[in-house]
């Protein structure tokens, strides 16, 4: 349910920054399940949506997520516009300050259209509405008599008036209810649906741009900071006059490390504050710092990894779902196979670092920050400052990527603290190693499955154990473990028909900052699940496409609670978002028919595929590799993708060939390992990252046209893409790869 | 005090002698739109020209610059350059937009030198710019589009 309130112009300039006249609406919606967000926040109702009409015609809608590559700041304002009949050339999409008035801004989880695309429907028809009402006051006409069409009332006499001309009067309306708001049917949508360029397209051809590290202040300062290497590590001894000794040198900052856990605190550090960017880095070069060790200092994750592998494969862990009677089904078996699978620890290395410029003045602080989540950072500001929230204005600049590092805000309480000590503005750019050396990283994950088959190849039992350190760890040290909501992330929601199955969840203590990577706990489980169900199809002698069909069985609405999983699909109720068998089949039968799948090939060259439900999308990827000696090539990539309602198809289509990408380039390549408690990689020659000589010449993505409700788009495309690659080296060679990435393997 | 030929302006900058390039445009100059990728000259975000040729702008000293034409992404202004931007913007190739200031000026120094660059010549020249967003098939069709226009 939601209302609608006129928001005050004076309210409007606290949520923007942007000073707007005429008609102003807000919407509060009803807060989506929390159980995918770490930053549970109150719920209630919130204000979200924005409009503003000028009396010149220039509609302003306001972006309230933030931009780091999906197109959002495009997408959502052009809904509002087309349930509005706005003429998109006449608005301008502002972005939205940091503030709890909005509801969530916390921009991931593939969560954008799907949480708020009723919302901005509703915003939109509001002011539709409102401008039909002015008109028909002003005509003395029935209100039916009048349609918006394209930033203009038409009576159905003929007569018409401009938005901008109806603006004062619609303002001085009383709001509509938004239940009873007539949407427009599909067939006469003019914006949704459609290539909507980005908003952004032609600055960032030009360079004419603002990101996080581009924000600048007179008077501001410039700071570098050597962490400690390890989680938890204090500093022990430094060399601040020789820091000081380089020219530029300002200042050297103590920042002390939190007590408790990492959460979004900064990490202990010592800040080097400089006129420029270049002496802050050499001056912190001369630092010398000594770091005091930690619990976590002797962290070795090769070894780690192996302590996983042997407690997934040694024995069972906690049930989290159940059926039938595993056991039984594996003594009964005519066939069974086992299997581990391991992945590493991955960084998130958007092409922007974290950069964060902060103002502390008189009680107050300014950010201005490459942020998924601004309410995140204002909170944590104001914590470390112990100042209110108030007190603490965020903006959001455009990301150079996020992928969920830039969730996370200890960035900007590191500048709020330095420019709160300085005195001065404070512009913080990490460098690449700060970035990869002090991530939230990805999960590494020992997995472990046995699946039993009968003297006709049907699999008839699914065991599967993991061990991976859960992101919980990194905000309570208590949390050892993976529970339902992060199994529900392909591990423990699997499709399968067998009529024995169980999953199974080991002790995995953290040792470094877990955080949330794009698709997060569906990168290592779709590699695990979607690499043995074909290990399973090829020991059954099947061709995998089908034995994926036979694998899932029926079309039907998984439910999960008689197995006693608590599936928590992506925070959405089941009712809403069923998982249907029947879309997961669909998208494997068209990946199918849009490949020459089943030719046959040379030597030493197949095709591999995979198909996962993640972010309540359908996905299914299949690449071709060719295995020439020591040396891998992915030559082609295909993805379908069923996310329900798309609003702007080329983005999608986008987010699918990055998000393939994405996965392509963690599987050939994405590894970070740990010795005595510090990241071994440091920047783009020891991580390195897909670049277009490792990219397929020929990628295609298919989206499903459909009429559900809007799923995740920025994510899905990511998880069957590691496995379709590593089913196709097993199609091109008879080697399974059972750990990533593949560039242990070969050369890639 | 070295001087710098930037786009076409001369500027006075008090900066070492070490400075990278990257720096001197960003920190002292306001062209922010030349980026900070790396550092190493392994990413490709800080890609100028000087003297025609693009080069990583992380690593190069000011030392090294004074009597060069530098030419950065507020800069460009020639045909082939229109050509690209123009194919940028038509294929829709940008998502977050980081690198692609970077790329732009990869791509057209790659075009000034070969007018008609095959796939693996695009690879060869575009594989110094990192895209994390992974661009990159629509950056391969960009270069083929903007020749296509500049042979027309």
């Amino acid at each position: 349910m939601s209302t609608l309130s006129k928001l005050s112009r004076r309210r409007f300039l606290e949520l923007t920054g942007v000073s707007a006249t005429g008609l102003l609406l807000g919407a509060a919606v009803s807060p989506a399940s929390r159980a995918m967000d770490v930053l549970a926040t109150a719920t209630g109702e919130r204000l979200n949506l924005f409009v503003s009409l000028r009396a010149d015609g220039a509609v302003e809608i306001v972006a309230h997520r933030s931009e780091m590559g999906t197109g959002i700041r495009t997408s959502l304002p052009q809904v509002v516009a087309d349930e509005m009949e706005a003429d998109w050339s006449r608005v301008r999409v502002i972005q939205a300050l940091g503030d709890a008035a909005y509801g969530s801004q916390n921009t991931d989880g593939s969560r954008s259209v799907r949480n708020f695309y009723a919302t901005m429907r509703q915003m939109g028809a509001a002011a539709r509405r409102m401008l039909e009402q002015a008109a028909a006051d002003t005509w003395r006409a029935p209100l039916a008599e009048c349609r918006a069409r394209n930033h203009e009332v038409h009576h159905a006499d003929g007569r018409r008036l401009g938005f901008g001309e109806l603006a004062a009067r619609a303002a001085a309306l009383p709001l509509p209810g938004l239940d009873d708001l007539p949407l427009k049917g599909r067939e006469d949508f003019r914006y949704i649906g459609r290539n909507v360029p980005i908003v952004d397209l032609h600055d960032m051809t030009t360079g004419n741009t603002t990101y996080g590290i581009d924000v600048a202040l007179p008077d501001m300062v410039y700071a570098s900071i050597e962490r400690t290497p390890h989680l938890g590590g204090r500093i022990a001894a430094y060399d601040a006059a020789a820091a000081r000794k380089v020219a530029g040198v300002l200042d050297v900052v103590e920042l002390q490390g939190p007590e408790g856990p990492p959460a979004f605190n900064n990490v202990e550090g010592l800040a080097v504050i400089a006129s420029n960017t270049w002496s802050a880095i050499k001056g912190r070069e001369a630092l010398a710092v000594q770091w005091r060790p930690s619990p976590h200092s002797d962290h070795d994750s090769a070894a780690y990894l192996d302590a996983l592998q042997a407690r997934v494969s040694g024995g069972p862990g906690r049930v989290a779902r159940e059926r039938g009677d595993v056991e039984r089904a594996l003594g009964d078996a005519d066939q069974v196979l086992e299997a581990s699978y391991r992945t590493p620890y991955l960084a998130h290395a958007p092409m922007e670092p974290p950069a964060t410029l902060a103002r502390v003045d008189g009680g107050r602080c300014e950010v201005w920050a490459c942020t998924q989540n601004p309410q995140a950072t204002q909170a944590a500001v104001a914590s470390a400052l112990g100042v209110d929230k108030a007190a603490v204005t965020v903006h959001v600049t455009l990301l150079g990527g996020g992928f969920g590092r830039k969730s996370k805000p200890d960035f900007s309480v590191e500048a709020a603290r330095l420019a709160a000590h300085v005195g001065r503005p404070v512009q913080l750019t990490w460098t690449r190693e700060d970035d990869v050396r002090h991530d939230y990283y990805h999960a590494c994950s020992a997995m472990y499955f046995r699946g039993a088959l009968d003297g006709d190849g049907r699999a008839t039992a699914w065991l599967a154990r993991q061990a991976t350190p859960a992101i919980g760890a990194t905000f309570d040290p208590a949390v050892t473990r993976l529970e339902d909501g992060w199994l529900s992330q392909t591990f423990g929601s699997v499709p399968f028909a067998t009529p024995n199955l169980r999953i199974e969840s080991h002790e995995a203590p953290a040792h470094v900052r877990i955080g949330w990577l794009r698709s997060v706990y569906n990168i290592p489980f779709a590699f695990g699940v979607c690499s043995f169900v074909d290990e399973l199809a090829h020991a059954a002698g099947r061709d995998p496409a089908q034995y994926w069909q036979e694998m899932i069985g029926d079309d039907r609405h998984l439910d999960f609670a008689p197995e006693g999983f608590e599936f928590s699909n992506y925070g959405r109720a089941i009712a809403e978002y069923p998982y249907d068998t029947g879309r997961m089949k669909a998208v494997l039968r068209q990946l199918v028919a849009n490949i020459p799948w089943g030719e046959t090939l040379p030597e030493g060259q197949g095709w591999g595929l995979a198909v996962t439900r993640s972010f309540l999308s359908y996905v299914a990827v299949a690449s071709k590799v060719r295995v020439d000696g020591d040396t891998l090539v992915v030559e082609e990539l295909h993805g379908v993708i069923d996310a329900g309602t798309v609003v702007n198809p080329d983005r999608v289509h986008a987010q699918l060939e990055g998000g393939m990408v994405f996965g392509l380039s963690l599987a050939l390549n994405g590894e970070i390992t740990f010795a005595d408690g510090a990241a071994r990689q440091s920047n783009f020659h020891d991580y390195p990252v897909a670049r277009l000589n490792q990219v397929p010449r020929v990628i295609r993505t298919h989206i499903v046209d459909s009429e559900a409700l809007p799923a995740g788009v920025g994510e899905p495309g990511v998880p069957p893409t590691a496995p379709s690659i590593a089913n196709a080296v097993f199609a091109a060679t008879g080697q399974r790869i059972r750990e990533l990435p593949l560039a242990r393997h070969f050369d890639v | 005090m070295p001087e710098l030929k930037i786009n076409g302006e001369v500027h006075a900058v008090d900066v070492d002698a070490d400075t990278p390039l990257l720096w001197i445009l960003r920190d002292e100059l306001g062209l922010t739109g030349t980026k900070y990728g790396c550092g190493i000259a392994q990413c490709g975000a800080c890609t100028v020209h000087l003297d025609g040729q693009a080069i990583r702008s992380c690593s190069m000293p000011a030392q090294a610059l004074e009597n060069r034409d530098i030419l950065t992404i507020e800069g460009l202004d020639s045909r082939v350059a229109r050509a690209v931007q123009e194919a940028w913007i038509r294929l829709d190739v940008v998502q977050c937009g980081y690198c692609q200031s970077g790329q732009i000026m990869s791509a057209v120094a790659l075009l000034e030198s070969n007018p008609a660059p095959s796939d693996d010549e695009i690879d060869s020249a575009m594989s110094g710019n990192i895209c994390r967003c992974a661009t990159y098939q629509r950056i391969r069709a960009a270069i083929h589009a903007a020749a296509d226009t500049l042979a027309a």
